[in-house]
């Protein structure tokens, strides 16, 4: 053997034996430990104040109490006292009265005061970030807060512009924005008079079930037990969620046991991930809406037999069951199910002689040519394929753009695009969040500039539909809150220039031993401190 | 007096010396090439369809917020005024917050440079190990198995999917066998043990003592660390092979043979010598390549360097964050030029 031989060889079993030599990963996470594989590379700040991503709000959950939230074990309650004990409504329904429950306290050690309730919210309106019209919309604002949110002894009064239906501002409250912030630590590292919000971006002043140990951009978010919360010592002391981008690698690390959830595995890997040993699947719905929708500049589209037709024109079962297979279900309506108002009704499906026939009533042109603008995404393209494929059987054919945000989303909201397929999620747990964007638009000329407005981006001019959705958001009778919203999505259903579709489904892989998992359904995020193992 | 007053004019007035020459070219061309390549990023940034205000205020934004964010990141202002707060701000050693997460892009950059360092260093310690070994071997055995095996090495490490073979590699050496960490610089246990000295683990748990976190920060680098070896090793070990082949086909290395000289002495003592200044071209060129970071590589094991570091912040819209990873790259790049060239002088006495 030649000198250059035995140095290949030598090199190559010194390779094999460092590679043999390093010790086998562990067989399974602590018991006291629940770790995560997650896409976290959304987080840009852990501020309840300012943050506004589903990351973001899966940690501030954990680590904030708010004045009433949601229970993990039964979402359909609704909102639930939390810090306030309990409220009361004045008579001409503007003011809210909420009780502080006693002996809370931070992760600090300070109590739970309503000083602290009435920095919090004041907090959010006066940093004006962009959650912060959550709170806005009840008309508070930088000059009237001293007045509108006011602490007095142990209760804190809020004073809405309007009479607004109770559950929409409890909902409200429940938003990650409502977060009640420890205002002594919050105010000891304030820096030029930003309210703590710098230090808040990285660091935690809270009272909820978990501690914030650490935030690593992109890479893992630490949370550590709080043994002091009011609902007890949570059985998880450590949380950890790991930023692992491929849905392949979370798998691989979910099958070895080094993760207890990977949240983010596509279809393919949901079925592999499914037939592994000590490996179960967990489904559940989420807020997201799929939709297209139809901009009433256009001649052609803003025919009501066009709108109508375009409903037939989409093959909800068949996407449902391909492509999307187990992530997306059909849903029609703009409440995502599980929201106050929601509806299952879903009367349309695939029907191309039904669409054609609708199409010559209303005298669409043969070889007419539309435009659509889709995000790179892969599933949103494969729908706009789809979709091609039906105009295409009824003589239309579909331009498909495929951009950036700032293509697509810039031509949208300048009421240029002729079609769009794109996602919507609410904001808050309440029907308004939708209803106030998909069939609300009071000024539909182009001088408003409503961008935030789904309507008015497609120069819908609603009809009666905004006066309900005004009349709606007033109404205290939950009952017949409920019964409005119904209403409003039937006719939405029947008239509008919307196609909503599907609904999604998060399929979540974990280890069989982990049980009391809730993401937060529709309406709220991710609770750790039900969990075990 | 005069004399000296002369002879002081004559020194001043003498040619400079041809180090202090060079050093002032070498430095100005860096400039010049910085300089550039920070110009031509930042107009990339503003030219390119992404929109960093969309991607601050989100896609519900009203008018006015959009607005008020435009302005406040300066993106109202003519674009060479813009360029020039910002190279202000960069010649301070301040390359801007990011725009997403809102922490100094060079501290982010300190966080992530170390782990592509670390795994680039040893990917290419591999490469170079087992490359040039390799490539000497074939071309001196040209046509033997081992030249044929060498080839087919090559071949795979050129065309296959680095995708591809990194799950592959995960699946095997991870999933089925164990033999190895997963994705991640570290598993979790042994996550916050070892304080931050340099960034790069195996060091950091080398001087700290902690040979449980060495241990298993091996076992996480091996994997990705091999695999880009592999890449390195296949480029490598072709271009030492073509490099070997024309010495020994030089009338000199005829000569030596004849002259009744060890193969050994032949091949090493004269044909490599001969080679090394193209060697630490190819070494250099490979090295400054992994530390851009394998972007596809980084995904797959989860790995926080400044590849994906940049990809994210481009995606993102985060353009502060993209001209600062870009600016380190690029000074990579210039630094492993210099220090080639340093070598260059030492190895090669026509140079000097």
């Amino acid at each position: 053997m030649s000198a250059f031989s035995k140095f290949l060889s030598g090199a190559a079993m010194g390779l094999a034996l460092a590679v043999t030599a390093a010790p086998a990963t562990w067989a399974e996470t602590p018991a006291n430990m629940l770790v995560i594989a997650n896409r976290i590379d959304d987080i840009t700040t852990l501020d309840p104040a300012e943050s506004f991503e589903f990351a973001g709000a899966d940690v501030i959950r954990n680590v904030y109490m708010k004045l009433v939230n949601f229970d993990p074990s039964d979402l359909d309650k609704g909102y639930q006292p939390e810090i306030a004990e309990s409220w009361t409504v004045s008579d001409d329904g503007k003011s809210i009265t909420f009780t502080i429950r006693d002996g809370l306290s931070f992760h600090s050690g300070n109590p739970i005061r309503a000083e602290d309730v009435e920095f919090s919210l004041r907090r959010a309106v006066v940093l004006n970030k962009t959650p912060s019209f959550i709170l806005t919309q009840f008309g508070f604002t930088e000059e009237n807060v001293e007045e509108t949110i006011v602490a007095d002894g142990n209760t804190v009064t809020i004073t809405t512009d309007k009479p607004y239906a109770i559950s929409f501002v409890l909902n409200c409250l429940t938003a990650t924005i409502g977060s009640i912030v420890d205002k002594e630590v919050a105010m000891a590292n304030e820096v030029d008079g930003d309210m703590g919000s710098e230090w808040l971006k990285t660091n935690s002043a809270g009272s909820g079930a978990y501690k914030l140990a650490s935030w690593k951009p992109n890479e893992s978010v630490t949370l550590t037990s709080n043994p002091d919360f009011y609902l007890g010592a949570p059985a998880m002391e450590r949380v950890i969620v790991r930023h692992v981008q491929e849905s392949a690698s979370q798998r691989l690390l979910l099958e070895r046991g080094d993760i207890d959830i990977a949240r983010d595995l596509n279809p393919e890997d949901v079925a592999g991930a499914r037939e592994a040993e000590g490996v179960k699947i967990h489904d559940e719905l989420r807020g997201r809406l799929m939709y297209l929708s139809f901009n009433q500049k256009h001649p052609e589209l803003s025919k009501p037999e066009v709108r109508q037709a375009m409903k037939y024109l989409v093959d909800y079962e068949g996407m449902q069951n391909s492509f999307l297979n187990g992530q997306y279900t059909i849903h029609q309506n703009f409440l995502p199910k599980t929201f106050l108002g929601a509806v299952n009704e879903n009367p349309f499906s695939l029907n191309v002689e039904k669409a054609k026939a609708l199409l010559e009533e209303a005298g669409v042109p043969e070889g007419l040519t539309i435009r659509a603008g889709v995000r790179e995404a892969q599933e949103r393209i494969e729908i706009a394929q789809s979709f091609q494929n039906a105009l295409g059987q009824v003589g239309i054919k579909l331009d498909i753009n495929v951009g950036t945000a700032k293509q697509i989303l810039g031509e949208y909201r300048a009421r240029e695009l002729d079609v769009y397929i794109g996602a919507w999620g609410p904001d808050y747990p309440d029907p308004h969040t939708n209803a106030g964007t998909f069939a609300y638009n009071p000024d539909n000329s182009d001088e408003a500039n409503a961008t935030g407005l789904l309507a008015w981006r497609n120069a819908w001019d609603t009809g009666g539909l905004t006066e309900k959705v005004d009349a709606a958001v007033v109404e205290n009778d939950t009952d017949k809150r409920r019964e409005m919203y119904h209403e409003i999505q039937a006719e939405f259903r029947e008239t509008s220039p919307f196609v909503v579709m599907f609904q999604q489904i998060e399929q979540a892989g974990m280890r069989d031993n982990v049980e009391n998992v809730n993401f937060g359904g529709a309406t709220t995020a991710v609770s750790y401190w039900p969990i075990t193992k | 007096m005069a004399n000296v007053d002369r002879t002081d004019r004559r020194r001043l007035r003498a040619p400079l010396s041809p180090w202090f020459r060079g050093t002032v070219t070498t430095l100005g061309s860096v400039a010049i090439t910085m300089l550039g390549l920070l110009f031509v990023t930042f107009l990339i940034g503003r030219v390119m369809p992404i929109d960093p205000v969309l991607a601050i205020v989100g896609e519900r934004a009203s008018q006015e917020t959009y607005d008020a964010v435009y302005e406040q990141l300066g993106l109202d202002k003519p674009l060479l005024v813009q360029f020039g707060y910002y190279l202000w701000d960069v010649l301070q050693g301040d390359f801007g917050d990011s725009l997403l997460n809102a922490r100094p892009v060079s501290e982010d950059i300190a966080r992530v440079f170390p782990a592509t360092l670390e795994l680039a260093t040893l990917g290419t310690i591999l490469g170079v190990v087992l490359g040039v070994p390799l490539g000497v071997i074939a071309a001196v055995k040209r046509g033997s198995w081992i030249d044929q095996i060498a080839r087919v090495v090559a071949l795979v490490g050129y065309s296959m999917p680095i995708f591809w073979l990194g799950l592959m590699g995960l699946l095997v050496f991870y999933g089925i066998l164990g033999w190895v960490g997963g994705p991640g610089r570290l598993d979790i246990f042994y996550e916050d043990i070892v304080p931050t000295r340099t960034g790069m683990i195996l060091i950091d748990s080398a001087i700290a003592g902690e040979w449980a976190v060495f241990r298993n920060a091996f076992s996480h680098i091996v994997l990705p660390a091999s695999l880009l070896g592999y890449y390195s090793l296949a480029y490598i070990s072709r271009m030492t092979r073509s490099f070997m082949l024309e010495q020994l086909s030089a009338e000199y290395v005829t000569t030596a043979r004849v002259k009744g000289m060890s193969e050994r002495a032949v091949i090493w003592g004269h044909a490599f010598r001969n080679i090394r200044v193209q060697l630490i071209t190819v070494i250099a060129l490979s090295y400054a390549q992994l530390l851009e970071g394998s972007v596809l590589t980084e995904i797959i094991f989860s790995w926080p360097g400044i590849g994906s570091y940049i990809t994210t912040a481009l995606l993102s819209a985060d353009m502060n964050a993209v001209l600062g990873g870009t600016v380190v790259v690029g000074l990579i790049f210039v630094c492993l030029n210099i220090l080639s060239d340093l070598l260059y002088r030492f190895l090669d006495p026509r140079a000097k």
